[in-house]
């Protein structure tokens, strides 16, 4: 019992949050003003900062920023051991570094390798900690792009890319960053550029501990949804997570931002009872997810388990069994993939509702960005389900959603899960990939369909013992990532222009309420019932046959 | 970066084209280009070293929490060691060994017949070891942590072994429960996590006693 004050605290600690971080996300969206940092950064990237783009502009700048991105992030990591630091560290052969490239620019972090054995502090730093920081500042440019359109009346602009990824950078994940690095480092979490040091351990057997640039790497690893460890055993490692506390702090990141965007949504579309009633749904659905898993770890359903008294196996005694569930969680809710405890190891209903979390489409509350811009896709095609129903031109915030609309939200509900479902069905039957499944019969299909579920969510998060490091499943995974990422993106950017030009007329006698706890309601059903139809045979074959078994 | 309205009667295969340009447009390739780097120098090189030069000024957290026995490092409080004889507190199994340069759990799955083995194995081998009823075993004892490097056991476990150590070193049962109170965490953070006895800091104390 005395467990569910921490959750309290960590619920409570997240409603004071998103006042404050909602209202610095809608002004950074909509404010007329640049710092004289943010001018400065105008001025060597070469862009008018008041200058507005269109949706192809606007699509095309962020294709371009992330394919470089991932051309870039490719070779620091195939130069990992000409670069300083590199303390030894074996490196990547191209396909690893491409796929880790794309699954660190589409804000995935999927980790096929050991971080402390593949790559040196400057790789991890100067290589990944900056994309942790984009591609976090991507997907909420993006979700910017729709809450403005909705906002708009008539407009054929969406803003401007480099000025949203700088504000979010500068206003926002930046500082948050680096107070919370500092927070880690006094918590215990290591920020050295010292070599791995080797000492004689307390009762005779050698030891080396390793060093490097965690602290920072860590906070915006949680803050951005990123979730990719410096170490293999990610935030399980006591030198990224060393403490319960740091291990609140840590939850408390990856879920600020994403329960701080309904607010700024209200705020921008100039009623806060907006941002509510999507901000009830994203929270009804996490606590949900939350509670069945903390239920799950401690009823220890399975043999492991009940041989053992405890579902314990791949999880910390410092967290223990509700810490270690709230987590998982709160890591297959936001999209982060970052663990405290191996999921591979979590009871089958455990795992399962891992599982259908990221199922949900990354919604609960979702990435930074990602889940607002998931959840308004869910809105409106309640808006227009309900609308079917009633026999009315469905429409939410005064923008009438037509067919082009329509169309646009279509293809972001059935992108994701083809993506999903083709590559688990690859794995399961072309042998080549199917060598990456190491664990017998049915759960060895959970893993399958838990890395497909991740990659084409851009969660990030393993059953670890789903080895991916073979070439076949790291072009296949890197596809999905990819493609996961930037087919949503692009068409939110594409629904986006449409309903910019819109003009946004004032409610009447027969619009829907969406600013209500009836609309809340009506979200979390689409999303759940969407989920189902589209994993629960896939989910049948692994995780219910073995919770059931 | 211009305002533009998008033209009317353009065929769909004109907007991708036209998509394709705004990609590769050299403007908007070079800003991004300028933008990765700015990025690169900022928040992959200075925002990393200023973070080692506040670590520097909590020089025992960040590098690592080192703890020294008669002036020499040991190891670190937070990173579990692997143990060897009787005389000393055992930790959880580890899927690594304990090396702290290959973290990592089991990644076995809740119904695996290996995992079920492998905690029966532990489950004996621990109560031989302490004397006691196999069932009395706690599950942080038969289970492998998530890192393979938890320096942590429950307090369930700690009390199981006070009377072997006690005995294998020649001390009173309540110096060593004196020391295994010592190595204690006091109430669980705000109720998340669990009250645990530091196994690493543990021994450390007892080594320093000689």
């Amino acid at each position: 019992m005395t467990d569910l004050i921490g959750v309290a605290v960590l619920v409570g600690l997240l409603a004071l949050l998103q006042w404050p971080l909602g209202t610095l996300l809608a002004r950074a969206a909509t404010s007329t003003r640049h710092l004289r940092v943010e001018r400065a950064v105008y001025r060597v990237v070469g862009v008018a900062p008041d200058a507005q783009q269109s949706t192809r502009s606007y699509a095309g700048a962020v294709v371009a920023f992330s394919t470089l991105g991932v051309v870039l992030l490719t070779a620091i990591l195939l130069m990992n051991r000409a670069l300083p630091f590199s303390e030894g560290t074996a490196g990547m052969g191209f396909a690893g570094a491409l796929s880790t490239a794309i699954s660190f620019v589409t804000n995935t972090n999927w980790q096929w390798y050991s971080g402390e054995v593949a790559l040196g502090y400057t790789a991890q730093a100067a290589g990944l900690t900056v994309q942790n920081f984009l591609s976090a500042a991507v997907g909420i440019a993006v979700a910017f792009v729709l809450v403005r359109a909705l906002a708009a009346h008539r407009s054929a602009t969406l803003g401007n890319f480099w000025v949203d990824i700088t504000r979010i950078t500068v206003r926002v994940l930046l500082p948050i960053a680096a107070v919370s690095a500092v927070l880690l480092i006094a918590g215990g979490v290591i920020q050295t550029l010292a070599d791995p040091t080797t000492v004689t351990g307390v009762t005779g057997a050698a030891q080396t501990l390793p060093g490097g640039p965690v602290a920072t790497q860590e906070a915006i690893k949680q803050l951005g949804t990123n979730g990719g460890g410096f170490f293999n055993a990610n935030a399980a490692h006591p030198f990224e997570n060393p403490t319960a506390w740091t291990n609140l702090l840590s939850m408390v990141l990856m879920l600020a931002i994403p329960f701080s965007l309904p607010r700024a949504l209200g705020l921008i579309l100039g009623n806060r009872r907006q941002g509510y009633a999507v901000l009830g749904a994203m929270t009804t659905l996490w606590v949900a997810s939350a509670g069945l898993l903390i239920w799950a770890e401690h009823a220890a359903g399975g043999l492991a388990p009940t041989a053992a008294g405890a579902a314990l196996e791949g999880k910390e005694t410092r967290f223990g069994l509700t810490a270690s569930a709230l987590y998982a969680a709160s890591t297959t809710g936001t999209s982060t993939g970052s663990v405290n405890a191996m999921h591979d190891s979590l009871t089958a209903p455990g795992g399962l509702i891992a599982s259908a979390s990221m199922g949900l489409g990354e919604i609960a509350p979702g990435g930074v960005g990602s889940g607002l811009y998931g959840m308004l896709v869910i809105a409106i095609l309640a808006v227009f389900l309900a609308g079917l129903m009633v026999g009315r031109t469905p429409e939410i915030y005064g923008k009438r959603i037509r067919a082009a609309a329509m169309t646009r939200v279509a293809l972001y509900t059935v992108a994701t899960p083809v993506l999903v479902l083709a590559g688990f069905a690859a794995t399961m039957a072309i042998p080549s990939l199917h060598s990456a499944v190491t664990q017998d019969g049915a759960h060895g299909v959970s893993s399958a369909l838990y890395a497909y579920l991740s990659a084409g969510n851009n969660n990030g998060s393993a059953f670890g013992s789903f080895d991916s490091s073979g070439t076949p499943q790291l072009l296949l995974m890197g596809a999905v990532m990819l493609l996961g990422r930037f087919l949503p993106m692009l068409l939110v950017i594409s629904l986006a222009g449409v309903l910019a030009r819109e003009p946004r007329v004032p409610a009447g006698a027969g619009t829907m309420r969406t600013d209500g706890p009836l609309f809340t309601v009506l979200l979390v059903g689409v999303a759940v019932v969407v989920a189902l139809l589209t994993y629960a045979p896939a989910l049948a074959l692994g995780p219910i046959a073995e919770s059931l078994a | 970066m211009t305002t533009t309205t998008r033209p009317t009667g353009r065929s769909s295969a004109g907007r991708l084209g036209a998509s394709f340009r705004a990609t590769a447009h050299p403007r908007t390739v070079g800003a991004a280009l300028r933008m990765l780097l700015v990025a690169t120098v900022v928040l992959g090189i200075l925002y990393p070293l200023a973070g080692v030069a506040v670590g520097a000024l909590m020089p025992a957290r960040a590098a690592g929490s080192l703890i020294e026995v008669d002036g020499t490092a040991v190891g670190s409080s937070l990173i579990g060691q692997a143990v060897e004889g009787d005389a000393w507190f055992h930790g959880r199994p580890s899927a690594v060994d304990n090396d702290a340069m290959a973290s990592g759990g089991s990644n076995a799955g809740p119904n695996s017949p290996d995992l079920v083995a492998a905690i029966e194995e532990r489950r004996a081998e621990v109560a031989a070891r302490e004397g006691v009823d196999p069932a009395s075993v706690p599950a942080d004892a038969v289970t492998a942590s998530a890192s393979g490097l938890d320096p942590h056991i429950s307090a369930a476990y700690a009390a199981l072994q006070v009377e072997r150590v006690a005995r294998e070193r020649g001390l009173e049962v309540e110096e060593v429960e004196a020391l295994v109170a010592e190595a204690t965490s006091g109430e669980p953070w705000l109720a998340l996590g669990d009250a645990t006895v530091n196994v690493t800091v543990l021994n450390a104390s007892l080594a320093a006693l000689g």
